[in-house]
């Protein structure tokens, strides 16, 4: 065992990498829940965000593009669940789980001829001077431009919520959809907003695993990380910063315990891989005693009867 | 313009038509999906949906679909307790390998021994094995307020890597020439759950998942507790001032759904599959909430629904075979069915009319 391998400069700069994709997919989830809709099919529009983008860029040898496809195609799933949801008046729960089950044999269908090639290379920011600094370079900015896309998404999604009309109407679509509706504005069109934003973002948190973090393509790879953002979304309590603070916990967690793997500490392997999903349902533990937060018409369904 | 007009009750015609709607429908959408990939769409659904039960080598096929279809039923039957009552355990997958893990430990433990009481012990510790992972998510939820659906799922890829462990490590077989896996439980005598009739299919599960059912029905219709769950998940408020207990009916759900998970694991790794392995668990935890929701969470629905699951299953290892249609596309195919019948139970709770446009 070698812990001095560990360099804590490179730990940090791989825990924000490994954060993204937690951090992607949890922000979208976050606007979703905001506007009153649990999707539990992010685990699914994340596989089918990482499959898109990883079809797309090998096809077109550009990352640029894998990524808006597979904002596409995470949106697209997004899409089934709004049809459901919204429009058929289905159960949301129900509905999510059967965009996970869907979106995974989906994926495995789109992704079998892709298996063992490598997708192009998405190059890191190359700052000439800044990047050159001891280790606050490396940190700071060294990384690939998704990376801070993720971080800036955060920002914008809390000034949206908190500072702009249009933040407003949708916290106030998911705390009481009829007073909302009361006051005119479309909640079903409002959802289905948020549902596809929740999508796309998750889509681009799948293609960051496959395009960048692993960078390969492998049947059922995100595991389980877009149940951990769902995770992260109530240890959040559905606000933008904590959501960045949450995802780079969990991210430091992952990469801590395969450096562990890595430095030969005596747990087996396998118990070091089980960390994360005990550290997110230890943390719901703690974190759940405090549901005030939760918008107050989340996941219960809009008819405009009377 | 079309209007859609809350029913006063859930319309019982629709209810039982739209899961035979639903399968139709996958059935068209899903031939689509087929020629898409390139296959004949009405060879591959012939061969999903008949081959297995009339076709040239159905005297093969016909137990798969015992052996195939007791693990689901079993599990749904426990799920949609649960779901009944918005209790939502999606994590039967842990509970699954669990429960397999708990039998064979026990079976394990006492080779090469033989004896008749190694069995039935090894059906406690199985559905022990599997109530006690499905009670962390019922007293984290009790205890703390935490959410069911996460806890349960998260403890899903905790159980994978406590199977990884155990198949590299505890249960491994000493004699397995450094293999991964446990003994194989089909050569151990008292340990082996063997068909009953040889050659049906008919092993100890299935004869499991016959009594569930009927546990189910009887808990369900006649029994106050049944009532209770009922009465919760269609109007929690007034199941409150009816005095049920909530803390009781979530202990009650989760512990039940957990031990038939966990028996029919137990029954899984005894019988067809022999041994514990890393991949051992083929995702019946998962289908079984599509069985669960296509059987309308009734009883002898699950019963049908489940039936018709490992239809697909072994149809779609027999296209897999004969046609290479790829096994996702089978995946999908379930995803499917599960999407229609959501979409469809619009038709069960709401009626569509057809409405002049007003002037507001």
């Amino acid at each position: 065992m070698d812990l001095s391998a560990i360099n804590p400069a490179l730990l940090i700069a791989s825990l924000m990498v490994a954060a993204t994709p937690i951090l992607l997919a949890a922000i979208g989830e976050l606007v979703a829940e905001r506007s009153g809709v649990l999707n539990l099919g992010v685990e699914g529009m994340m596989i089918t965000g990482a499959v898109c983008g990883f079809v797309i860029a090998v096809e077109s040898g550009s990352p640029w593009l894998g990524f808006a496809g597979a904002a596409a195609g995470g949106a697209a799933l997004a899409l089934l669940f709004a049809l459901l949801t919204q429009v058929a008046l289905a159960n949301q729960v129900a509905s999510g789980l059967a965009l996970t089950l869907f979106g995974l044999g989906l994926s495995a269908l789109i992704g079998q001829g892709y298996v063992g090639i490598k997708p192009p290379r998405f190059a890191r920011l190359d700052i000439p001077v800044l990047g050159d600094l001891p280790v606050v370079g490396r940190l700071l900015f060294g990384h690939d431009p998704m990376l801070y896309l993720a971080i800036a998404l955060v920002a914008g999604v809390w000034a949206l919520l908190r500072f702009s009309r249009a933040g407003l109407i949708l916290r106030a679509v998911g705390e009481n959809h009829d007073a909302a509706h009361a006051l005119g504005y479309k909640v079903v069109r409002i959802r289905i907003l948020a549902i596809l934003f929740g999508g796309a973002c998750a889509g681009l948190g799948g293609a960051y695993i496959s395009l960048v973090r692993v960078p390969q393509w492998t049947e059922g790879m995100t595991a389980g990380v877009g149940w951990i953002a769902l995770a992260l979304v109530v240890f959040a309590s559905w606000k933008p910063w904590r959501v960045l603070l949450g995802a780079w916990l969990f991210g430091g967690i992952t990469v801590l315990q395969l450096n562990l793997q890595a430095a030969g500490v005596a747990i087996p392997v396998e118990y070091l891989a089980m960390s994360p999903y005990v550290v997110t349902i230890l943390v719901l533990v703690i974190l759940s005693a405090d549901k005030s937060r939760a918008p107050a018409a989340l996941g219960r369904i809009f008819h405009a009867s009377q | 313009m079309i209007v859609l007009e809350k029913r006063p009750q859930p319309s019982r015609g629709w209810a039982l038509a739209t899961p035979v709607l639903a399968v139709l429908a996958t059935m068209l959408f899903g031939g689509l999906l087929f020629a898409v990939l390139g296959k004949n769409p009405v060879e591959a659904i012939a061969t999903i949906f008949y081959d297995p039960l009339f076709g040239p080598h159905a005297s093969y096929y016909r137990p798969q679909l015992l052996v195939k279809g007791a693990p689901l039923v079993l599990i749904a039957i426990g799920l949609s307790l649960g779901f009944k009552a918005n209790i939502w355990n999606i994590g039967a997958e842990g509970q699954y390998i669990v429960g397999a893990l708990a039998g064979a430990g026990v079976a394990l433990a006492f080779y090469p021994l033989e004896a008749w009481f190694i069995f039935p012990l090894m059906v406690i510790a199985g559905a022990l094995g599997g109530w006690a992972w499905a009670m962390i998510p019922a007293l984290l939820k009790v205890r703390f307020g935490t959410n069911e659906i996460l806890v349960s799922l998260m403890l899903v890829y905790v159980a994978e890597q406590l199977l990884a462990s155990m198949s590299l490590g505890l249960l491994k077989n000493p004699q397995g020439m450094g293999f991964p896996g446990s003994r194989n439980l089909q050569q151990y005598e008292s340990a082996h759950n063997a068909d009953l009739i040889a050659n049906t299919g008919m092993h100890w599960g299935v004869v499991a998942a016959l009594i569930s059912v009927i546990f189910a029905y009887i808990l369900l219709n006649r029994h106050m507790l049944g009532f209770h769950i009922r009465l919760t998940g269609d109007a929690p408020r007034a199941a409150r001032f009816a005095g049920v207990r909530p803390a009781r009916l979530i202990l009650f759900c989760l512990g039940t759904g957990g031990a038939l998970a966990g028996l029919a694991g137990m029954f899984e790794v005894s019988g067809p599959s022999g041994q514990v392995s890393i991949d051992f668990n083929v995702g019946y935890g998962f289908t079984a909430i599509i069985v669960a929701f296509l059987g309308r969470l009734h009883p002898v629905g699950i019963l049908l629904a489940g039936a018709l699951l490992a239809l697909t299953y072994i149809g779609g290892e027999i296209a897999q075979a004969q046609l290479g249609l790829p096994a996702a596309a089978i995946q999908v195919f379930q995803g499917m069915l599960l999407f229609f019948l959501l979409a469809l139970d619009l038709l069960t709770n709401y009626r569509v009319r057809m409405r002049k446009t007003e002037v507001a």
